[in-house]
C-alpha cells in the first residue's frame, strides 16, 4: 500500500511464509489493522466504527427476522406481528433492527458532517467521499425498502409516494413506475422485490464499505488540522501517527460502547419513539393516512422535494423554458437528488486550499448555518404542506444548494484562513503539553 | 418569491409559538392518566389487565376483535397471567372458532387467537394502542413521547370517557359528540355506561374507571412483551455503562504515555 510509511508484516516461521506466500492475508489483516492513524484524532472520528457496528448489527438481526417473516401483502403484517409475540426475543430482534436504522442514520449523518467540517472530501480523498456517497444513497434505498416491509399504512402510503416520484419523469416515467412496482399501484409484486432487495443492498454496501476502506487507508486518514502526515520516512511518519490497533480500536470502543448506552436505552425504554402509530395499522389501499410522513432520517429531502412548488418562480421558469417539460413534480425530485449530488460535488465545489474548518473563520460560520439547515429541513418536512412551512422550505432549500453551489467556490477565493500548524505533531503538543512526543515510542 | 420570502421570514418570527397547537392535532382533548406501566420501570398492573379483560369481554368484543392476540398468552408472565385452566375455560365459554379441518365451529381453545369481529365495521383492538398516540408535543416533535409514552392507552380511556352526550344525523348514520376522537364526532355509540360490569373484587366500575381497565388492557394486547423488553433494556443499559467505564479507563491507561501523563 502506498501512502504513509509503516512496519509491514514479515512472516518468522515456516508455515508463516509458507502461507503468505501462497495467500498473504495475514499481512493484509495486519497492515489493515496496524495502519498508522494520524495520533490527534478527536471524538468526531469514533463514528465510522459505530457504522461498522450498525450495519453488522442490521445484518445479523435482518437474517434472522427473515427467518419468520412472511413477504405476502395478506401475512406480512401478521407475520411481523407473528415475531413480537411468538418467536423466542423476537421483540427484541424487531426493535433492534427497527431502531438499528435510525442509530445508522444519526451516524451517518453526523460522519457525513464531520467530513463536511474537516474537509475530508477534499484531494486526495474525493474516491472515499464518493464512496461514501453511494454507501448512503444505497443504505436510503434499503432503509426505504425495510420501511415496507411490515406492511402497515405508512409503509404502503410511503412506497407509493416515493415510487411515485418516479412517474414525475417526463415521457418514461410512468412505465418506469410500473416496471418499479411490478403491476399498476403498490401490490404483493412491489413487497416482494422490495424485500428481496432488502436482503441483497446491505451485502452491496458490505463491499462498498471495504472499498471506502481501502481508498482512505491509501491516503490516510484526515484529522482535525487536515494537515498531512509526513511521509519522508518512518520515523517521521511515527511522530505524527499512533497505529490503528491498539489506539484507535480502543478508543472507538469506547465512543460505541457509550453510543450504545443511548441506543439500548431507547429500544428498552421506548421503541417506537422514531416510529409512526400508523404503521401499527394494517395497510389499506382504499384508506389515506391524514398525514403521509416518511421516517425522520429523510425528512430533509423530502422537505426539499416538496419545497418546489408550482407556485415557486425558479420552477414556473424551468416549466416555461422546457415547453412544459419540467413541471413541479419532475422539479422537486430533481432538486431532491440535486441536493444529494450538491454533496457529492463537494470537492470540486471547495475552493479553498485549506482542509479544515478550524482554520477557515468565516467557513465556520456558514458550516454552522449549514447544520442548522439541515435541522430546519427535518423539522419542516414533518410539517403539513401549508404556509408558513412551505415558504420556510423553500429559504432552507435554496441555502442547502447556495451553501454548496455559491459559498464553497466562493470563500476560498476571498476567506484569509487562519495559520495552520506545520506537523500533527504540533498540534497533538499543542494540546497536550510538549512532554507527550518526547516519548512518542508507543506502548506495547 | 421576494414576496413569498419576505413573507415566510414575517410568519417565521410570528407563529414560532403559536405553531405548537396547529402542529397538535385539533382540539382533541387526551387526558393524562397516570398508568402503571408508564416510564422504564413501569409494570403492568395485573388485576387491571384482568378487569380490563373483562370490560372487552363483556362489553368491546361484540363488534371488536382482537384477531391478532393468541389466547393462551393470557397466562404468559407480565400480562394478566391468569392461571392455564382459566384461561382454557375462558376460550370455551365466549368464544367459537371455525375448524377448517371440522369444517365447522368449536368452542375456543387457548391456541387458538381471539376471533375476528367484523361487526358494524369496528377496527381490531389488538394493535390499537400502539396504532394512536395521545401526545404529540410543540411542533409536532413527539417531545412529550419521550416523557409519557406514545398515549395510546390515554387515548382509548380519554375516547372512552369523551362522550359529551350531544349526538347529530348525517347522511343516515348517527354521530356522537366525542372529546378525544379527531373531528369530534365519532359513529361508535357511548359503549360504557357506569355499573355496567360487576368485577368480583368489588373495583370501581364508573365509566371512567372501567375506561382506563380496559386501555391498560389494551396496551398489553399491543405490547405484550413490554416488560420483558424493560427488563432487557435496563440489563443492556447496566453492563454498557460497566462497559463504558472500563473501556474509559482502557483507553485512559493506553493513550497516558502518549499523551505524557503518566
Amino acid at each position: 500500500m502506498s501512502g504513509i510509511p509503516h512496519d509491514h508484516y514479515e512472516p518468522k516461521t515456516g508455515a508463516e511464509k509458507w502461507l503468505h506466500s501462497r495467500l498473504p492475508i495475514v499481512g493484509l489483516i495486519y497492515d489493515t489493522i496496524m495502519i498508522p492513524t494520524p495520533k490527534n484524532l478527536n471524538w468526531w472520528w469514533i463514528w465510522g466504527i459505530v457504522l461498522a457496528f450498525c450495519l453488522a448489527l442490521q445484518i445479523v438481526t435482518g437474517i434472522v427476522l427473515v427467518m419468520h417473516y412472511t413477504p405476502h401483502v395478506d401475512m406480512a403484517f401478521a407475520s411481523v406481528e407473528h415475531i413480537m409475540r411468538n418467536v423466542n426475543g423476537g421483540h427484541m430482534l424487531r426493535y433492534l433492527h427497527m431502531n438499528g436504522a435510525s442509530l445508522f442514520f444519526v451516524a451517518v449523518y453526523i460522519h457525513i458532517f464531520r467530513g463536511l467540517y474537516y474537509g475530508s472530501y477534499k484531494a486526495p480523498r474525493e474516491i472515499t467521499w464518493i464512496v461514501g456517497m453511494l454507501i448512503y444513497l444505497m443504505m436510503m434505498g434499503t432503509a426505504f425498502m425495510g420501511y415496507v416491509l411490515p406492511w402497515g399504512q405508512m409503509s404502503f402510503w410511503g412506497a407509493t409516494v416515493i415510487t411515485g416520484l418516479f412517474g414525475a419523469i417526463p415521457f418514461i416515467g410512468e412505465p418506469i413506475q410500473t416496471w418499479l412496482l411490478g403491476g399498476p399501484a403498490v401490490d404483493n409484486a412491489t413487497l416482494n422485490r422490495f424485500f428481496s432487495l432488502h436482503y441483497l443492498l446491505p451485502f452491496v454496501i458490505a463491499a462498498l464499505v471495504i472499498v471506502h476502506i481501502w481508498a482512505f487507508h491509501t491516503t490516510g486518514n484526515n484529522n482535525p488540522t487536515g494537515v498531512d502526515v509526513r511521509k519522508g520516512s518512518k520515523e517521521e511518519a511515527k511522530k505524527d501517527t499512533l497505529p490503528f490497533w491498539p489506539y484507535f480500536v480502543i478508543k472507538d470502543f469506547l465512543g460505541l460502547a457509550v453510543v450504545l448506552v443511548v441506543f439500548w436505552a431507547i429500544v428498552g425504554f421506548m421503541p417506537n419513539y422514531l416510529g409512526h402509530p400508523d404503521n401499527y395499522i394494517e395497510a389499506n389501499p382504499l384508506v389515506t393516512p391524514a398525514h403521509i410522513v416518511p421516517e425522520w432520517y429523510f425528512l430533509p429531502f423530502y422537505a426539499i422535494l416538496r419545497a418546489f412548488t408550482s407556485e415557486v418562480w425558479v420552477v414556473q421558469f424551468a416549466s416555461f423554458i422546457t415547453g412544459g417539460i419540467v413541471d413541479a413534480k419532475f422539479f422537486g425530485v430533481i432538486a431532491m437528488f440535486g441536493a444529494i449530488l450538491a454533496m457529492a460535488l463537494a470537492p470540486w465545489l471547495d475552493t479553498s486550499r485549506v482542509r479544515s474548518g478550524r482554520y477557515r473563520p468565516m467557513f465556520k460560520w456558514w458550516f454552522a448555518l449549514l447544520v442548522i439547515d439541515f435541522f430546519a429541513l427535518m423539522w419542516l418536512g414533518a410539517m403539513p404542506a401549508e404556509e408558513p412551512y412551505a415558504s420556510f422550505s423553500l429559504i432552507a432549500s435554496a441555502y442547502w444548494f447556495g451553501y454548496f453551489f455559491v459559498i464553497l467556490p466562493l470563500l476560498g477565493v476571498i476567506e484569509k484562513p487562519l495559520p495552520q500548524p506545520a506537523t500533527i505533531e504540533e498540534d497533538f503538543e499543542a494540546h497536550y503539553g510538549k512532554k507527550s512526543s518526547a516519548e512518542a515510542t508507543p506502548a506495547e | 418569491m421576494f414576496k413569498k420570502l419576505a413573507t415566510g421570514a414575517a410568519f417565521a418570527l410570528a407563529l414560532i409559538p403559536a405553531a405548537s397547537f396547529a402542529a397538535g392535532g385539533g382540539e382533541q382533548h387526551i387526558t393524562d392518566y397516570d398508568f402503571s406501566f408508564e416510564g422504564p420501570f413501569g409494570t403492568y398492573d395485573r388485576n387491571q389487565l384482568q378487569r380490563g379483560l373483562q370490560v372487552y369481554t363483556e362489553v368491546c368484543a361484540a363488534c371488536h376483535g382482537l384477531k391478532l392476540v393468541p389466547i393462551r398468552t393470557l397466562s404468559d408472565e407480565g400480562g394478566p397471567q391468569m392461571p392455564e385452566d382459566q384461561v382454557r375455560a375462558y376460550a370455551a365459554d365466549n368464544f367459537s372458532v371455525y375448524d377448517p379441518a371440522l369444517d365447522e365451529d368449536r368452542p375456543a381453545k387457548p391456541v387458538d387467537n381471539f376471533p375476528e369481529n367484523n361487526n358494524a365495521g369496528a377496527p381490531d383492538l389488538s394493535m390499537m394502542a400502539k396504532a394512536r398516540a395521545g401526545f404529540h408535543g410543540p411542533y409536532g416533535l413527539g417531545l412529550n413521547q419521550l416523557f409519557k409514552g406514545m398515549g395510546g392507552a390515554e387515548y382509548i380511556a380519554s375516547l372512552l370517557a369523551g362522550y359529551t352526550g350531544e349526538e347529530k344525523e348525517e347522511a343516515g348514520t348517527i354521530f356522537y359528540e366525542n372529546t378525544a376522537f379527531p373531528g369530534g364526532w365519532i359513529s361508535m355509540a357511548p359503549p360504557l355506561s357506569d355499573e355496567q360490569v360487576e368485577f368480583a373484587d368489588g373495583h370501581a366500575n364508573d365509566v371512567e374507571a372501567m375506561s382506563q381497565d380496559v386501555a391498560a388492557f389494551l396496551m398489553w394486547t399491543a405490547e405484550p412483551k413490554m416488560m420483558a423488553r424493560k427488563q432487557a433494556g435496563f440489563v443492556g443499559v447496566l453492563f454498557l455503562t460497566v462497559l463504558s467505564v472500563l473501556l474509559y479507563l482502557t483507553n485512559k491507561k493506553l493513550w497516558a504515555p502518549v499523551k505524557g501523563k503518566d
